[in-house]
């Protein structure tokens, strides 16, 4: 697979919102790929990792000082914005809604997990079709595939980790079952493609 | 232009509440969309235009489409520390009143009033209350009234009721029989279980603390602000809200009715001039 070092204007304009699903292993591949995201990242980052209740509202903390871009908790109802990185809450599932707005739930948990990545993705990839990018990470459930095929047959972009290259590649592995992956990249392949995602800037519209 | 199964979403809620006056038109719809659509393979149809037709011709599809729509398994004492500011900064202001009202708004299974009625009954507050707990769910509604919950459950509750600051055992306010576990009797006398939907009926009494938890986040913004609303006419000058640990009034046209009593716990008092 070869290295996507510089995104095409068309996905750099196409890819509106982000979504990544990860558990164990997340918090270290997640270390290798915001770093990565650009000051003018053109698309909305949004984040469900598994972790123990406890621990992880501290992921903001964690990631902060690592990222360009400004890192927060999800909010219920808060406007959906390009240029900034969210993550779930723990114990409860993270959607996107009309507006485009995050909204959140505590219905049942989902392969034993809320927040639940396929309850992200599917929801998610309602509301931007093709202009979604999805990203499968390291991880020990099978939790993401469903969510993983949605985004698919919306139209939109799926990656997902190489497997070798996974903490834990239960996860990427199942994903790759469920057939829905376009891209198998490293994680050093994700990073580059996550720091393509530019905002389009005039010039291309004019080339367009 | 709208997607067809977004069409189908609306036109569904639309008949549910024509035919059986239960108004989901203001819900929010991700969690709308993905309530329906397990409801949806659950009840073997394809699309929702397939489930609307059944739902309108038979009660007792609602019935069960109304779990899937409104059932929330919630724990007792969930966030123990929303528990911990209820005791030790509400209830020393709870005490000052001769007598008590609280709403539990959207109780559903019944579970926070068990945990509320614990916690007035060892401030020493309980006989003075009245409890309103209400939902628009009537099998939830009985089944909170029963009191009765599965006893794999009860060492989840009894570690949240420790932390909440618990004053004895959790087991002083149950019987375990069999898979069961059955609260005391008396910890309902001073409730009154009802039907009552924040859409669309209005307010019934004056209270002094409403709880309603992971109950707005499933509205809208406007239907949160209605429901915003019924709260802040029905409380009391100085009167309590307490909401989920994720929801907010930040987004809220109420917003300056309330303050917040400790920062991120979402225990809010009614402002004296609101």
């Amino acid at each position: 697979m070869s290295t996507p070092a510089a995104a095409p204007p068309d996905l750099r304009r196409r890819i509106c919102a982000v979504v990544m699903g990860a558990s164990a292993g997340g918090i270290e591949a997640l270390e290798v790929l915001l770093p990565a995201l650009p000051a003018d990242t053109g698309a909305a980052v949004l984040i469900v990792l598994h972790l123990r209740r406890e621990r992880s509202s501290l992921l903001t903390e964690i990631f902060s000082p690592l990222c360009v871009l400004p890192v927060s908790e999800a909010q219920d109802k808060e406007p959906v914005r390009a240029g900034r990185v969210y993550f779930a809450p723990p114990d409860y599932h993270l959607l996107v809604d009309r507006g485009p707005q995050l909204a959140l739930s505590v219905d049942e948990p989902v392969h034993f997990s809320r927040p639940s990545i396929d309850v992200l993705f599917e929801s998610a990839a309602d509301i931007y079709g093709p202009a979604l990018l999805g990203i499968i990470l390291s991880g020990a459930n099978d939790d993401g595939s469903a969510g993983l095929a949605a985004v698919r047959r919306a139209g939109g972009l799926t990656v997902v980790q190489q497997p070798d290259s996974a903490a834990v590649p239960y996860m990427v592995r199942a994903a790759l079952r469920g057939g829905a992956a376009e891209l198998v990249l490293t994680l050093p392949e994700i990073a580059a493609l996550l720091g393509s995602l530019h905002a389009p800037d005039p010039v291309d519209d004019n080339v367009a | 232009m709208l997607e067809t199964s977004d069409i189908e979403l609306q036109l569904l809620v639309d008949a549910i509440y024509y035919r059986y006056r239960f108004d989901f038109r203001a819900y929010a719809p991700a969690s709308l969309k993905r309530r329906l659509t397990i409801a949806m393979i659950h009840l073997g149809c394809q699309t929702l235009s397939q489930v609307q037709d059944l739902v309108l011709r038979d009660p007792e599809t609602f019935t069960t489409l109304l779990d899937y729509l409104t059932v929330q398994v919630s724990e007792m004492f969930r966030d123990p520390s929303y528990y911990r500011v209820l005791r030790e900064r509400v209830a020393p202001l709870l005490r000052t009143y001769p007598s008590l009202r609280i709403w539990v708004a959207g109780c559903s299974t019944g579970e926070e009033v068990y945990s509320l009625a614990i916690l007035l009954r060892e401030e020493g507050l309980l006989e003075r209350t009245l409890i309103y707990a209400t939902d628009i769910n009537a099998q939830a509604l009985q089944r909170a009234e029963a009191g009765i919950y599965d006893v794999a459950r009860i060492a989840g509750f009894s570690e949240n009721y420790v932390r909440a600051g618990g004053r004895s055992s959790l087991s002083d306010y149950y019987v375990a029989a069999f898979d069961r576990a059955v609260f005391d009797k008396s910890l309902r006398r001073q409730v009154v279980f009802a039907d009552h939907s924040l859409a669309t009926d209005s307010v019934f009494a004056e209270v002094q603390l409403i709880s309603c938890r992971n109950v707005l986040i499933y509205f809208n913004r406007e239907l949160q602000d209605h429901a915003l609303g019924l709260f802040r006419e029905a409380l009391v000058l100085r009167g309590f809200l307490g909401l989920g640990s994720k929801e907010s009034l930040r987004f809220s046209a109420h917003a300056q009715a309330f303050e917040e009593i400790v920062p991120h716990e979402r225990v809010f008092q009614k402002r004296g001039n609101a």
